[in-house]
């Protein structure tokens, strides 16, 4: 920005310049009223590259999938009011898979605040219970502090979204630019180096366990902990099994792999964790989807809990040894202590229950098989592709049949279930990582929630693959009905555009699918052409995800299972 | 089981808001919040009593402590402290029976802060049992308004104190 750094900024610059130190290159937004200035501000600033989105939820979900591909925040603006609450299912999705954002909106000037005045909304109150923390800035000399410290908030510890609301006349009101500004966060502690990591205690309960495995979540990848993981399964033969938020923390194609467990995991990590007798959580928070009955979970085994979130351990079960800290760190700490160890009375069992309940589904000449289309994908992917997924049965055939083999390469909405939110993911995941190929995994009911993103990726030039999971119907619930409803298939049946003219319409090569024997060659010419690609999978419409735990139930009691 | 906190929080507007969120939305049940600042004009001073088993408690302060505003937080309950709480009773009192007030009121060495035509504005500090007992003791002659500050705590001796 072309500013002298001893001139006044208004609170626009100082907002742009403060991007700038933080090593801000893209934002994601949406312009209006109240964030005037702050487009002016950026209209004059070389250095941050907007995206233009069509819809504020499309730029938090965009910002929240550039953060997962890249391991740096991601940034969003929303004017005030209703771009503002267009945020907000955005910001949650953040906050439920922990993902470092910052929010900036655009707020009333301070004379019309609490006026109920044009374009109002409290979003820092409405944000309050899904933000990490967030700030409205009354004073334009706190301004650079305050988006300091919101940074510093959203990216360290337990990542989150932290949310900065900017009235427009603290926009327009000038300040010295102080930088690095001091921070006043007394209250804001991160912890490191694992508190309480008692190495030889580590040693012994893992040379006395003959049947362990280890759980790795989402915060594996954001400590960077994937090679200490290898590293730790190797070394003491242990097997792994990952959450929907973990995929691609160990490599799925590796033996010690188990894929996902929970609801809608394989049937042999299901085994595997029921059987236990040691269970190595590792940055993952037992959530209920993986759990199923908490009474049933892992019933025979003693439990290591490593987080950096002393509020998850012993949240929904009960630790024996509870660590708080860094998941790479304790691994670093612990590693070198273990003995080399081998379980191979348990791998066999482990191997057996592979072979005995293998992913496995009907194939078909006549009809494309979802599962048969993710297995394409992920057989023509390289390292570095990366996978967006959207919400519904397409998610947990993905999760299922996807082999994610590096951390940061498969983004998925876990904790919220956002439909839609796959698209914009797609676009952010593309913009932060433009070198990789990046396949948007949706089904045509969550689609249809964001598709007018679809002219962002136009506008922008990205050249994000869509394969569109196509079977007229909101697949999960209709699921759903059809075992625990009678087949009483209410209000799920969807229609939706011609996709091959709707890409048409946005200026996007469109094809349509509907031959099994075509699906490998349509996903090779798509990934050969330079852009954008629809292709439109027609699929078996009445396909389930199996094997699948029902609702609250134990994890072996699958249905689906051994099929 | 009835636990005391006592929280210390950065003075800033919104702080009261986010910890009476986060009990409300995690379905935890306060049953009394008292707030004031403390001799740094910064901070200030929240006493929270809540109900609940272990497990609960345990949560309860894990969640409190991650609030960016919290500053520290100590389960004082089975600490040696002082805690007090105010009461103010208005209750109806006619010649008759306000000689028996007055007797009470100085049994449990209250005052009388306020006389009316018919009615009388006691004030009361102790702890929860002494003020539980005037209150009931005072039940008989007809309560018409109480209001009471929720507890505060202090942890006895030199600990605790802040920098």
């Amino acid at each position: 920005m072309q500013v002298a750094k001893s001139d006044p900024l208004t609170g626009a610059q100082i907002v742009m310049r403060a991007l700038e130190e933080e090593g801000v290159d893209t934002v994601f937004g949406f312009p209006g009223g109240a964030v005037l200035f702050l487009y002016d501000a950026l209209y004059a600033c070389s250095s941050i590259r907007h995206i233009l989105v069509r819809h504020e939820q499309g730029a938090a979900h965009a910002a929240d999938a550039y953060a997962r591909a890249t391991g740096k925040p991601g940034v969003c603006f929303a004017t005030s009011g209703p771009g503002a609450t267009n945020l907000v299912t955005g910001i949650t999705n953040a906050y439920m898979d922990s993902v470092p954002m910052v929010a900036f909106t655009g707020q009333v000037s301070l004379d019309l605040l609490g006026r109920d005045s044009f374009q109002e909304a409290d979003i820092t109150g409405i944000t309050l219970p899904v933000t990490k923390h967030n700030f409205l800035v009354k004073d334009v000399g706190d301004l650079a502090r305050i988006i300091h410290e919101a940074f510093h908030i959203a990216s360290t510890g337990r990542p989150g979204p932290v949310l900065v609301d900017l009235p427009k006349d603290v926009t327009a009101a000038k300040a010295d630019f102080v930088w690095p500004p001091k921070m006043q966060l007394p209250g804001y502690r991160v912890p490191k180096n694992g508190h309480g990591v008692n190495v030889p205690q580590w040693v012994e309960v893992l040379s006395r366990s003959e049947r362990p495995v280890i759980y790795a979540g989402g915060g594996v990848i954001t400590s960077g902990a994937s090679s200490e993981l290898l590293k730790l399964a190797e070394k003491c033969q242990i097997p792994v099994t990952t959450t929907l938020m973990g995929k691609g923390c160990f490599p799925e194609d590796h033996f010690l792999s188990l894929g996902m467990l929970g609801m809608h995991g394989t049937a042999y990590a299901n085994y595997a964790v029921t059987n236990c007798d040691l269970l190595i959580a590792l940055g993952a928070r037992f959530d209920d989807r993986v759990t199923g009955s908490i009474a049933s979970f892992a019933p025979q085994a003693q439990v290591i809990h490593v987080d950096i979130d002393p509020a998850e351990i012993g949240k929904n079960v009960l630790v024996q040894i509870p660590v708080v800290g860094d998941v790479r760190q304790v691994l670093a700490t612990v590693l070198p202590a273990l003995p080399e160890l081998k379980h191979e009375a348990w791998l066999a069992q482990v191997e057996e229950w592979k072979k005995q309940y293998p992913l496995r589904y009907e194939r078909s000449d006549t009809q494309i098989k979802p599962q048969q289309v993710i297995e394409s994908i992920s057989n023509l992917a390289d390292d570095q592709t990366i996978v967006c997924t959207d919400v519904g049965q397409h998610q947990m055939w993905a999760a299922q049949y996807y082999r994610a083999r590096r951390p940061r390469t498969f983004i998925s909405s876990g904790g919220l279930g956002t439909m839609g939110f796959g698209l914009p993911a797609g676009i952010g995941a593309q913009v932060g990582r433009p070198e990789a190929n990046v396949w948007v995994i949706a089904g045509d009911g969550s689609l249809q929630m964001t598709v007018q993103e679809l002219a962002t990726i136009t506008q922008h030039d990205l050249p994000v693959k869509i394969a569109i999971i196509d079977n007229g119907y909101l697949g999960m619930v209709r699921q759903w009905q059809e075992l625990f409803c009678e087949g009483r298939y209410s209000h799920t049946r969807i229609t939706g555009p011609d996709y091959v003219k709707l890409a048409e319409a946005y200026g996007i090569p469109g094809y349509r699918i509907e031959d099994p024997g075509q699906v490998r060659e349509a996903l090779e010419q798509a990934k050969a052409m330079e852009g954008p690609v629809i292709l439109d999978f027609v699929v078996c419409c009445e396909e389930n995800v199996f094997p699948m735990v029902p609702p609250g139930g134990s994890l072996t009691e699958m249905l689906g299972n051994g099929r | 089981m009835r636990h005391t906190l006592a929280v210390l929080v950065e003075n800033r507007p919104g702080v009261l808001t986010r910890v009476a969120g986060l009990f409300s939305r995690r379905g935890y049940n306060i049953e009394s919040l008292a707030v004031g600042t403390t001799e740094d004009p910064k901070v200030s001073r929240m006493t929270i009593v809540v109900d609940g088993d272990d497990h609960v408690i345990e949560q309860v302060c894990k969640q409190l402590y991650k609030l960016v505003d919290v500053i520290r937080l100590d389960d004082i309950t089975h600490e040696e402290h002082v805690d007090r709480e105010l009461i103010l009773i208005k209750v109806d009192a006619d010649p008759s029976t306000r000689g028996e007030i007055v007797q009470i009121v100085e049994i449990f060495r209250a005052r009388i802060v306020d006389i009316g035509k018919d009615s009388l504005i006691i004030e009361a500090t102790g702890d929860q049992g002494k003020i539980n007992a005037i209150e009931s003791a005072l039940v008989p002659f007809g309560i018409r308004e109480v209001v009471r500050t929720g507890k505060i705590a202090m942890v006895r001796g030199a600990k605790y104190r802040h920098e």
